[in-house]
């Protein structure tokens, strides 16, 4: 029995055929671009279409003892909450994690594109891929479907032979490499924790509890976020998942309701 | 975005066995940001008579206070108190004064007659009465409440069962919901008394 694996295969090139520019990245799968007059109008309806899980709150930062991961499981549709279970954190090999912002398909179908990659890599080359070549792997590609609709916010944190890597990279084809990020509608909240209580020293505990509490955080003032807050923790063997705890119960736990002398009454009706 | 959908908010009322409830979340937010935990979106009018106005923060809050000024004056040159169908109709005829610039706002009606009659009611933001006799809901939640209440409402409730339903259909809602919850707001009345709960929820 063959398996029919003409569908991995990419269909057409990107660009003109005979672009000697892109050849390095041909063997990114390519997707058919649509023949029309209007490509910005079919974008912008191809875009709405496939309106993507925006609110996110997903965060990363390299301490003394490797990288904390974190991220909340809520995906939503305008107001609505279509899950509160989604897995934000991919784990793309046992040394590399990527995080998911805005469109749930296109994070997830590249950062398993990432990951056969990566695997291909680390059989013609006999050694892991490095944070720093994988990232770039990714910015390479989002790069090439730049101005397509691609929506894409992560950040790709390893342990490789240079020791804890973290790189940001989105679908507007940036890629910054830094020690300390968050992605996503609750970002800003997360970052106002995360910046106040960030020590490089910090103990794993310390940095797991201090991870938990950013994306708490976030999730109590960005309506967006929420669900389960889960913390992974990348070090010299690999990541490992910490903690996922709900943040319903996680609030009674940082701010437990002090019993009022009264907590019910009746109300003195005015003017009755 | 809708200027509705701008601070969020989930209503209900339902009627029982001489008795109703009326419900609220206890979100402020400004869009998607969470601004206040604390807010109140259901008023007392009168010993057996509530409202509960969903919709734009600011216009509901300017809503009532004229609500409580027309009330106040009728109660002092009737000295009595508004039977709810009449406050219904005030408050329709205050919303349609504003036809052509309306208040955002949802409201919802609940009280008692004086003969211990519930009376439920909601109505658009140009003052449209919507009349129930089992349960009505506003606000950004209100598609997850209607489903909610749809499927938990039995008629003739005691008034410790409908607290329970009610809430029950509010968190069930609002867990659905990214711009309502952050707790809930309860208020049972029944011909004797006005039990009023603040429940605790989920905070995302």
């Amino acid at each position: 029995m063959k398996l029919d694996t003409s569908g991995l295969e990419s269909a057409a090139p990107l660009v003109g055929a005979s672009s000697g520019f892109l050849d390095g990245f041909a063997d990114a799968p390519s997707f058919e671009v649509p023949t029309t007059n209007d490509f910005d109008g079919f974008q912008k309806e191809a875009i709405q279409m496939v309106k993507p899980a925006k609110g996110t709150t997903t965060l990363a930062f390299i301490f003394k003892e490797g990288v904390m991961v974190a991220a909340d499981s809520r995906a939503s549709m305008g107001g609505y909450i279509s899950s509160q279970s989604v897995k934000k954190i991919i784990e793309i090999n046992p040394y590399m994690l990527g995080t998911m912002a805005g469109g749930a398909a296109d994070c997830q179908f590249w950062h398993r594109n990432l990951g056969i990659k990566c695997r291909l890599h680390e059989l013609a080359n006999k050694r892991r891929i490095s944070v720093t070549g994988a990232s770039k792997l990714l910015a390479n590609i989002l790069y090439s479907y730049r101005g397509m609709g691609l929506s894409v916010g992560t950040m790709i944190a390893g342990w490789d032979e240079t020791g804890p890597g973290l790189y940001y990279v989105d679908s507007e084809g940036g890629r910054l490499k830094g020690m300390r990020f968050s992605v996503g509608s609750g970002s800003p909240y997360a970052y106002g924790v995360l910046d106040n209580g960030y020590r490089y020293d910090m103990s794993v505990e310390e940095a797991a509890e201090l991870a938990r509490r950013a994306i708490y955080h976030a999730t109590f003032r960005d309506g967006a976020s929420g669900g389960v807050a889960s913390v992974y923790h990348v070090g010299p063997n690999g990541w490992k998942k910490l903690s996922g705890d709900d943040v319903g119960e996680l609030h009674y736990h940082y701010y437990p309701v002090v019993q009022g002398a009264v907590e019910q009454e009746m109300v003195e009706v005015a003017g009755a | 975005m809708s200027i509705f959908e701008y601070n969020g908010s989930a209503l209900i009322a339902m009627v029982g066995k001489n008795c109703f409830a009326i419900a609220s979340d206890r979100r402020l937010g400004v869009q998607l940001q969470t601004v206040a935990t604390d807010f109140k979106r259901i008023n007392q009018v009168h010993d057996r008579l509530f409202i509960g106005i969903s919709g734009l923060a600011t216009d509901a809050q300017t809503l009532y206070q004229r609500l409580m000024f027309r009330h106040k004056l009728y109660q002092l040159r009737e000295e009595r108190d508004m039977k709810p169908e009449t406050f219904a109709s005030l408050v329709s005829a205050i919303l349609y004064e504003k036809r052509f610039g309306p208040y955002f706002c949802q409201p919802v009606i609940a009280g008692l007659s004086d003969e211990d009659r519930p009376f439920i009611c909601t109505m658009d933001s140009i003052g449209a009465k919507e009349l129930a006799k089992d349960f009505v809901v506003a606000g950004t939640a209100s598609e997850s409440l209607y489903g909610a209440c749809e499927a938990m409402f039995k008629p003739d409730m005691e008034a410790e069962e409908l607290f329970e339903i009610v809430s029950q259909a509010l968190f069930s809602s609002v867990d659905r919901d990214c711009l309502s919850g952050w707790g809930g707001h309860v208020f049972v009345v029944t011909p004797t008394e006005v039990k009023e709960r603040i429940l605790k929820g989920r905070m995302d």
